[in-house]
């Protein structure tokens, strides 16, 4: 399979403390990569490092083939980027803002407002499109930023923690929308989270990342593997014994 | 949805539009917010007021025949009873403010408000956020300035019934692209602030602790250390140059004080010299207005380091701006 994302020896500090530690990963063209770990895995600062807005002190970064450090703008042209708690031009609209994003991606006025009002269509946004996004719930914010990370046509999607602050509902709503622009898109989705179950319900392979390493990377099934080599394979482990295992249960409440 | 990647085309090429898309919305948030229109509004009103006294005072200031009779129209801005300070004083007084309050939250919201990472995640290069902050902030005080400058030689052109003349109108538009890099040069400052500064807060005081240092604490400063080395009356005369000259260079570093002087010469022809001058010097000078080249000229080092400054700020912003980390709020 093709590589669109390469991370090897992935090493970022700061001070003495050390939040990604010799990471070595990848994720393939199409998939949908979960990026499972508690709070302060260093989740964050690897995507940061993917979108060359921090630099790592060490190894290197391929996204699309191309480094993030020396052509940002490059990667950033086929990459979208959904940060954690996105925000938005509090008084402009919906559909304002993602014209805005569409222009700054060098689309045409005409043609960003076309993409915007379908994408808004999309992840249900419709009826807001025309109302301030000062306004708008912090779901409602999250479903825009999703429109505002595919109104550029990305071919990679990195999404980190996309689901925070959203209700079940919603959530089951914007993992199923993720899922579909996948499949029918061939869109990479790169995505990360501390909820195993939202990470179990869509992704095709899961990395494991606590203290700013990769325990395991692999489907469900192989990452059994990898962690309990001597577990014998008569019951079936869910990821949730992985998880609990390896956080001690820490974080699944929120 | 489909795949294509029409904005993908031209590999290493950066395209300028972005930038300008940018420009656009920063300067619309500005002609929008309401912090513009208040200051607009005190800078109107504060000019309709020392535009009030100069046109009061105008026919005493014909009457009187010196050398500053031939360019009566340049005492529209420089003109004062006592009562309000004249326009370009007024300029000077608010320049810095406008330009503080123009730049004091350019990054510092942008990052709180979340939306930073967001556009830094567009394919546009870093640099032309600030750019683009600062484009914007300049557009909207140049608008203003040409705005208020035009209308006060019209407001003189109805209410004197004569009009400027050429070297007038050169001399009252150099004077306003120089108030215009004067308010750049703070505006370039609170954008430095706001990238330093994670609270808006904090930024606009630092710009205007800024500025009080310099208009009111350095001046004091100064005052002090000169008072300690003021030379006695049976100084030597080299003694009491030098003392002058420095003197001169200490007030320099002043952002306002350079300005107070490209603006004295500019509108007051009749200002040949700025700094101290030997009688030598003056010996066999005839009294008279100076072209309007040769007053650029005498403020030409001044303009420089006005320049320098705003440079200077720039540079700083670039430095802690453009490899710093991006994170979200």
């Amino acid at each position: 399979m093709e590589k669109i994302i390469e991370l090897s020896g992935l090493t970022k500090r700061y001070g003495t403390h050390i939040v990604v530690n010799h990471l070595d990963m990848s994720v393939g063209k199409g998939e949908i990569f979960g990026l499972l770990g508690p709070n302060g895995a260093g989740k964050s600062t690897t995507i940061l490092m993917m979108m060359g807005l921090t630099e790592p002190d060490a190894g290197t970064v391929r996204v699309c083939g191309l480094d993030p450090v020396r052509r940002p703008i490059q990667v950033k042209r086929k990459v979208g980027y959904l940060p954690e708690d996105v925000g938005f031009y509090e008084d402009m609209t919906g559909m304002e803002n993602l014209v805005y994003t569409a222009r700054l991606n060098e689309i045409h006025a005409d043609e960003a407002a076309r993409r915007a009002g379908g994408l808004l269509e999309n992840v249900g946004l419709r009826e807001v499109k025309h109302k301030k996004t000062g306004k708008y719930s912090r779901g409602m914010r999250q479903r825009l930023g999703l429109a505002d990370v595919l109104i550029k046509h990305p071919e990679v999607i990195i999404l980190d923690e996309p689901t925070l602050g959203i209700d079940p509902a919603g959530v089951k709503e914007f993992l199923e929308l993720i899922v579909k622009l996948s499949r029918e898109d061939g869109i990479t989705v790169l995505f990360s989270s501390h909820q195993l179950h939202q990470v179990q319900q869509v992704c095709d392979r899961v990395g494991i990342f606590v203290d700013g390493r990769l325990l395991a990377q692999g489907d469900i099934g192989s990452l059994a593997a990898q962690l309990f080599p001597d577990t014998h394979m008569t019951r079936k482990i869910g990821l949730d014994e992985i998880y609990y295992r390896y956080f001690q249960g820490g974080d699944d409440h929120e | 949805m489909n795949n294509a990647h029409p904005n993908t085309r031209g590999k290493d090429r950066i395209s300028t539009r972005p930038f300008w898309v940018m420009v656009q919305k920063e300067a619309a948030d500005h002609a929008r917010s309401w912090r513009f229109i208040i200051l607009l509004g005190i800078v109107v009103l504060t000019c309709l007021g020392s535009l009030y006294t100069s046109l009061s005072n105008f026919t005493e200031a014909l009457g009187k025949n010196d050398a500053e009779n031939d360019f009566f129209f340049l005492n529209l801005f420089t003109l004062s009873d006592g009562t309000l300070p004249s326009f370009f004083v007024f300029v000077s007084f608010l320049g810095p403010l406008l330009g503080i309050s123009l730049g004091f939250d350019a990054i510092n919201s942008e990052q709180s408000k979340g939306t930073l990472s967001r556009i830094m995640a567009q394919p546009v290069p870093r640099d032309y956020v600030l750019n683009a902050k600062f484009m914007a902030g300049l557009i909207v005080v140049s608008i203003m300035f040409f705005t208020l400058s035009f209308l006060v030689i019209g407001t003189g052109l109805i209410v004197l019934g004569i009009p400027p003349t050429a070297e007038e109108f050169l001399r009252i538009t150099i004077y306003t692209v120089l108030s215009i890099i004067y308010v750049s040069f703070w505006l370039n400052l609170s954008i430095f602030f706001s990238v330093r500064f994670r609270q808006p807060a904090t930024a606009a005081l630092a710009g205007i602790a800024v500025w009080l240092f310099f208009t009111v604490f350095y001046p004091l400063i100064v005052n002090l250390v000169l008072k300690g080395i003021e030379p006695s009356d049976f100084a030597s005369p080299r003694a009491v140059y030098l003392y002058q000259k420095l003197k001169f260079a200490l007030v320099q570093v002043m952002p306002g004080e350079l300005f107070s002087e490209i603006t004295s010469t500019l509108l007051m022809p009749s200002v040949r010299s700025i700094g101290p001058l030997t009688m030598e010097q003056l010996h066999g000078t005839i009294p008279g207005p100076l072209p309007p080249g040769q007053s650029l000229l005498l403020v030409w080092p001044q303009l420089t380091g006005l320049i320098a400054l705003t440079l200077l700020c720039f540079a700083l912003s670039y430095l802690s701006f453009m490899r710093r980390e991006i994170r979200s709020r």
